[in-house]
């Protein structure tokens, strides 16, 4: 199964290792970068890698976010899906195993 | 008339915007000697090599200019043996740090120096699917087997992995078996490049041509695997410009995004510009980066879309494109400042069909090997 699959609301995703998450201060935002991709973080963006550790479900980043910004928890959940798959066929995302 | 008089209107405005990535060409030495290679025809020597700290200096002022990513090229770079201080040169300005390499001089032990050293991504060439033809395309016997040993060390170093692979004539119709081979190598990502005509490529075009029935079974080859692929490896490729009918959006825009520095210092806005002869471009040696990303000539040139001639200047596609490849208009027409003869719309258009055809059918397949 690819991680484009295995993305679904019980998972656990994390950035892969080679991916960094970096302020870029000539242009002031934050970005993304990966191989041959520098891809612009929105503050949404951002507030969701910041919680991709593998340590939390996506259900568990997604109501943490709509708590935190006071929004319907499905619409925040599909937002929260659509971000890690566009990560996922970057090859930018891992999921972290829970069998253990 | 070639049309690379510098207007003195041009050289009134800075330009504000900054570069996103910069390619470090270390050396030109390289043990590969394949016939499209993208090094000018007459190489630099060892002797003018900017040193370690000129490189160390270089990758400061380009994070200061808002250069995000470098990528570490030649020639071949690992040839270098200052390349682990240079890697980590580079991290401490916080650049994403990308190796080109064809492999060949690699251990694992150099690559986990690398690694250490602070390297996000190795990118490997690979010449064919088949060790009998890679090797005599690049004319290193026993190359094609130590790039498969190498991208396993690759991986286990931890390494994301891209495989690079250049085609034409002479290999297009393994594409399939390449993409494959790059899947087994356990490659993030493949890029599949057709070659582009300029320098040694443009040289040995009759040899490298392909012809418009293998580029058809590979664009569609090359979306089946899009497909197949999806969510285990990325694949970027791109349609070839002698077969395309819109020239492509080349570096991004001429000094848009990006820049390349040669091993002796000469800042470029494209890897292959010193093609365009009668330019003259800027070294570190004697500017600033950020003077010559701002100001020189060179980089001015062909910026924005005022430079461009009709049918550009009042096309819908102005500023999609940019204007296409600048060297190519030069290398066809005569005339960097020239419409892309890519385009349909091109008065060269007819021109660069018919010289593809006959390229194709020509049937030559001997190269003049870079050396």
């Amino acid at each position: 199964m690819t991680v484009l699959e295995a993305i679904t609301e019980t998972c656990r995703p994390k950035l892969a290792d080679f991916v960094r998450v970096q302020f870029d201060k000539a242009r002031e935002r934050w970005v993304l970068q990966g191989p041959e991709r520098v891809l612009v973080l929105d503050d949404t963006g951002k507030e969701i890698l910041d919680r991709a550790t593998g340590a939390v479900t996506v259900s568990e980043i997604a109501a943490r976010l709509a708590e935190e910004y006071d929004a319907p928890a499905d619409v925040i959940r599909h937002d929260v899906l659509a971000v890690l798959r566009l990560l996922a066929e970057k090859n930018f995302l891992e999921i972290v195993d829970d069998r253990s | 008339m070639t049309g690379l008089e510098t207007p003195s209107e041009r050289t009134a405005a800075a330009w504000q915007r900054p570069p996103v990535g910069m390619l470090a060409e270390l050396t030109h030495r390289c043990p590969l000697q394949c016939p499209y290679c993208s090094n000018p025809t007459t190489l630099s020597r060892r002797s003018d090599e900017l040193s370690t700290e000129e490189w160390a200096d270089i990758f400061r002022q380009a994070a200061a200019l808002g250069v995000l990513q470098v990528h570490l090229s030649g020639g071949e770079p690992t040839a270098r043996t200052d390349l682990p201080e240079l890697i980590a040169a580079a991290r401490e300005n916080g650049l994403y740090t990308n190796l080109i390499t064809a492999g060949v001089l690699l251990t694992p032990e150099k690559i986990r120096a690398y690694k250490d050293s602070g390297l996000d991504h190795l990118q490997l060439s690979i010449q064919d699917s088949e060790a009998a033809n890679a090797d005599r395309i690049a004319n290193h016997k026993g190359g094609h087997a130590k790039k498969l040993a190498v991208a396993a060390w690759v991986r286990e170093a931890g390494l994301p992995l891209t495989v690079n692979a250049v085609v034409h004539r002479q290999n297009l119709d393994h594409l399939e078996a390449i993409i494959d081979l790059a899947a087994s190598l356990g490659a993030h990502r493949l890029e599949i490049a057709h070659v582009q005509y300029y320098g040694w490529a443009l040289r040995n075009r009759a040899a490298l041509m392909p012809t418009a029935e293998q580029v058809a079974r590979a664009n569609a080859a090359a979306a089946a695997a899009l497909e197949t692929y999806r969510g285990r490896m990325v694949i970027d490729y791109v349609v070839p410009d002698y077969y395309a009918q819109r020239p492509k959006r080349c570096m991004d825009g001429w000094g848009n995004q990006f820049f390349a520095i040669t091993p002796r210092g000469l800042v470029l806005p494209c890897h292959a510009a010193e093609t365009i002869t009668g330019m003259t471009f800027s070294s570190v040696r004697d500017h600033e980066l950020e003077w010559i990303w701002r100001h020189d000539p060179a980089f001015q040139r062909f910026r924005g879309t005022d430079w461009m001639p009709e049918p550009c200047q009042s096309c819908d596609f102005r500023d999609r494109d940019l204007g296409g490849c600048r060297c190519q208009a030069f290398a066809i027409a005569g005339d960097a400042a020239a419409t892309d003869p890519v385009c349909a719309l091109s008065p060269h258009h007819d021109l660069l069909v018919a010289m593809a055809g006959d390229d194709a059918a020509s049937g030559a397949p001997r190269y003049h090997h870079r050396r």
